[in-house]
């Protein structure tokens, strides 16, 4: 599997950590109850397609990347700098 | 009370020559690396060619040349190796003193891109990756990076405390790509 890391072009997978999905980036308010709280720490999609995930360029530069990946074909559909996707 | 004797990280360990290719240690002189404060990019950039005469690196590059070289090293980070910093960097960049931090080395000889192929993820033949270029990747399993300086020539940085380790593997992997003649 390759991954294309927005610094440093397509890397092989063994220098990227995986985190999990990308909801790590749409936190809810402190206030936003415990029912989305709950979601937020629990509960996770296990989407057959096209999912959003959280890697770590450990074995490069450091950067977090938001990337766009098939579960089923394996494609990996894009990827983004985390510290844009929210900017 | 004793004197203390200063080592470098590969004191004992180097140099080493199997076939055509030499690993041997580099004294880079200091080691800061450099990251610029929002939006000073290119003052700290105008800076680093005032004092040193070198630009600060685009991704994957690196500037300058032996005796005062700027290494990327990441998202908005460079290390500056050679000179001492000049006080006018510090208005735009965040610099911290890593010349203890890092093992220094060089590879060198007709086989060096074969060896490095047996170690490193990446493409790292001429083609690809000129003179100037540089990468943070992996050796065997040691975060590193990996600079070419010359036509024949890498310098590669791990962490200090990966020394032995490092002359390990490239030892290991010159010794393989010699054995194949």
């Amino acid at each position: 599997m390759r991954i294309t890391c927005p610094h440093c072009g397509e890397r092989d997978r063994r220098e990227f950590y995986y985190r999990g999905a990308a909801v790590d980036l749409d936190r809810p308010a402190p206030d936003a109850g415990a029912e989305a709280w709950d979601n937020f720490v629990y509960l996770r999609e296990n989407p057959a397609g096209v999912t959003r995930e959280l890697w770590y360029h450990e074995g490069g530069c450091g950067a977090w990347i938001v990337v766009t990946r098939n579960t089923v074909t394996h494609e990996i559909q894009g990827s983004q700098l985390a510290s844009e996707v929210n900017a | 009370m004793d004197n203390l004797i200063a080592k470098s990280p590969c004191d004992g360990l180097l140099p080493l020559t199997v076939g055509t290719v030499t690993l041997s240690e580099e004294d880079a002189g200091e080691v800061h690396s450099l990251a610029p404060f929002k939006g000073q990019d290119k003052a700290l950039s105008e800076a680093m060619k005032t004092a040193h005469g070198m630009a600060f690196p685009a991704a994957n590059r690196a500037t300058g040349k032996a005796g005062a070289r700027a290494v990327w090293f990441g998202p908005a980070q460079a290390m500056l190796m050679g000179p001492a910093p000049d006080a006018a960097l510090a208005d735009h960049a965040a610099i911290v003193d890593q010349s203890d931090a890092w093992a220094i080395v060089r590879l060198e000889g007709d086989a060096a891109e074969a060896v490095l192929a047996r170690l490193v993820p990446l493409d790292l033949r001429v083609a690809q990756f000129k003179r100037g270029h540089t990468a943070r990747s992996l050796l065997f399993h040691m975060t590193a990076s990996i600079t070419r300086v010359g036509e024949n020539a890498f310098q590669i940085m791990v962490f200090r405390s990966m020394a032995e380790s490092l002359v390990h593997d490239l030892k290991r992997a010159m010794e393989g790509v010699a054995a194949r003649g």
